[in-house]
């Protein structure tokens, strides 16, 4: 028990609350599951409730509210221009699921939705499917330029496509592991700087007295991860303006 | 330590992956690998992400956005509604204030013409009495004048008997006798001229 305590992977541990099993997959309510529901009502709520009021002159809620809005929109009007606008709804629920989640992960004991690869896989994919799909939809086989730049010599052609092409395709792979790495990463280390805590200061007066360190530590890299939080989210968000852009604009 | 531990697992998921795709059904052991790379989670993860974020996406774009961006629009048709109005304002004081300029140049202008009028009637009436005034004083310098010629042809006259009486007398005590009157007159008239 006391090493499961230390144990800076425990956190991730995917624990089922109510086993669902159809046919061959394992489809159960888990605390992975449970904590995205909690993340979507925490921040539908919070959007909810801050705007109930309507009030001409906001208060400091509702202008959280409102610079979020403002911010995931000029964000996407900078990058894809006014037609982007109609991906607005997507990328501002992209934004603020990927925000809330972060930002509930750093409450001691919660999980951390998006320290899964899967969950943040799922949300690239998403993304990169919505490009493929409206680039083809929008501009049918021209959605292809996007892999042939203007102005390149005939000869560097099957080099350039090649290099576009996969380029391309590690996309989702970086737009999910870029997210997933750096949650996981900050939370393990915020374990292991905490369980030195805990395990020096088993061993007495000295043991307390050393452990102010990593303490100090802890404390700092809390702050660090709520940045980090923020950032990641932004990172997301901004990345999937870009790649809706290409969608629109396919030729460079 | 622990990180190269959990990193070192991040083989063993392939090989299970495989398994879980393939159909063969219960994933295979998960306690020994990495929590986020067993495939064991991935399909409950991702079915409950789906309803999770696509809740929440339709939830934003029927109810949350819809009500954020109608609170921002009314905000800023009521900032441009409000400063037409303050230019409505700016214009219509700008307009009262040039009337009113307007009017009081009018208003000199008025009372620089009465003070004209006024003064050229009281000049006018001025000299008409300076002009009775000197009439009148011009008729009696007349009087006086003939007055005083008038009393002078008396003395004159009166002049030209006295000198033939005393004439008349020297002559009558020199020569001793009564010279005729006629002669002394006509003698008398003759020094006088």
């Amino acid at each position: 028990m006391a090493a499961d305590k230390v144990d800076p992977i425990h956190q991730f541990h995917i624990i089922k609350l109510i086993p669902i099993k159809i046919g061959s997959y394992d489809l159960s309510f888990t605390n992975s599951a449970l904590f995205m529901v909690l993340t979507v009502l925490v921040a539908a709520a919070f959007l909810y409730l801050t705007t109930s009021s309507r009030s001409l002159v906001p208060g400091r809620l509702q202008s959280v509210s409102e610079m979020a809005y403002e911010f995931v929109g000029n964000m996407l009007r900078d990058a894809a221009g006014t037609q982007g606008m109609k991906f607005f709804p997507l990328v501002f629920s992209l934004f603020m699921f990927v925000l809330v989640a972060n930002l509930l992960g750093l409450i001691p004991y919660f999980f951390t939705v998006t320290s899964h690869i899967i969950v943040t896989f799922g949300l690239a994919i998403l993304v990169i499917g919505t490009v493929i799909a409206y680039g083809f939809m929008k501009h049918g086989l021209g959605f292809l330029k996007l892999f042939v730049p203007q102005g390149v010599p005939i000869y560097l052609m099957p080099l350039v496509v090649a290099i576009e092409v996969i380029s391309f395709v590690s996309r989702p792979v970086s737009l999910s592991v870029r997210l997933f790495a750096n949650m996981l990463a900050g939370h393990i280390t915020l374990k292991v700087f905490s369980g030195f805590v805990v395990s020096l200061s088993a061993f007495g007066a000295i043991g307390i007295a050393g452990s102010v360190l990593p303490l100090a530590m802890a404390v700092a890299l809390t702050a660090l991860e709520l940045l980090v939080a923020f950032l990641q989210a932004y990172v997301f968000a901004v990345l999937t303006c870009m790649y809706l852009n290409d969608a629109l604009h396919p030729s460079h | 330590m622990f990180v190269t531990s959990a990193f070192a697992q991040e083989t063993a998921p392939a090989a299970t992956e495989g398994d879980t795709h393939s159909g063969t059904g219960v994933p295979a052991e998960a306690h020994g690998t990495f929590p986020p790379f067993d495939p064991a989670t991935f399909p409950s993860q991702l079915l409950w992400l789906a309803i999770t974020f696509g809740l929440f996406y339709l939830f934003l774009k029927r109810v949350a956005m819809p009500r954020l961006g109608g609170i921002i629009d009314v905000r800023n048709d009521r900032i441009s509604q409000d400063l037409d109005q303050a230019a409505k304002l700016k214009s219509e004081a700008d307009a009262a204030v040039a009337a009113y300029e307007q009017e009081l140049a009018e208003a000199k202008k008025n009372a620089n013409s009465i003070g004209q009028q006024a003064a050229d009637a009281a000049k006018a009436e001025a000299d008409t009495a300076r002009k009775k005034i000197e009439a009148a004083l011009d008729e009696k310098l007349g009087e006086a004048e003939a007055r005083i010629s008038s009393i002078k042809a008396n003395a004159m006259k009166e002049v030209g008997s006295i000198a033939e009486d005393t004439a008349s007398a020297i002559v009558e005590a020199l020569v001793g006798d009564k010279a005729g009157k006629a002669e002394i007159a006509a003698a008398v008239k003759s020094v006088a001229r």
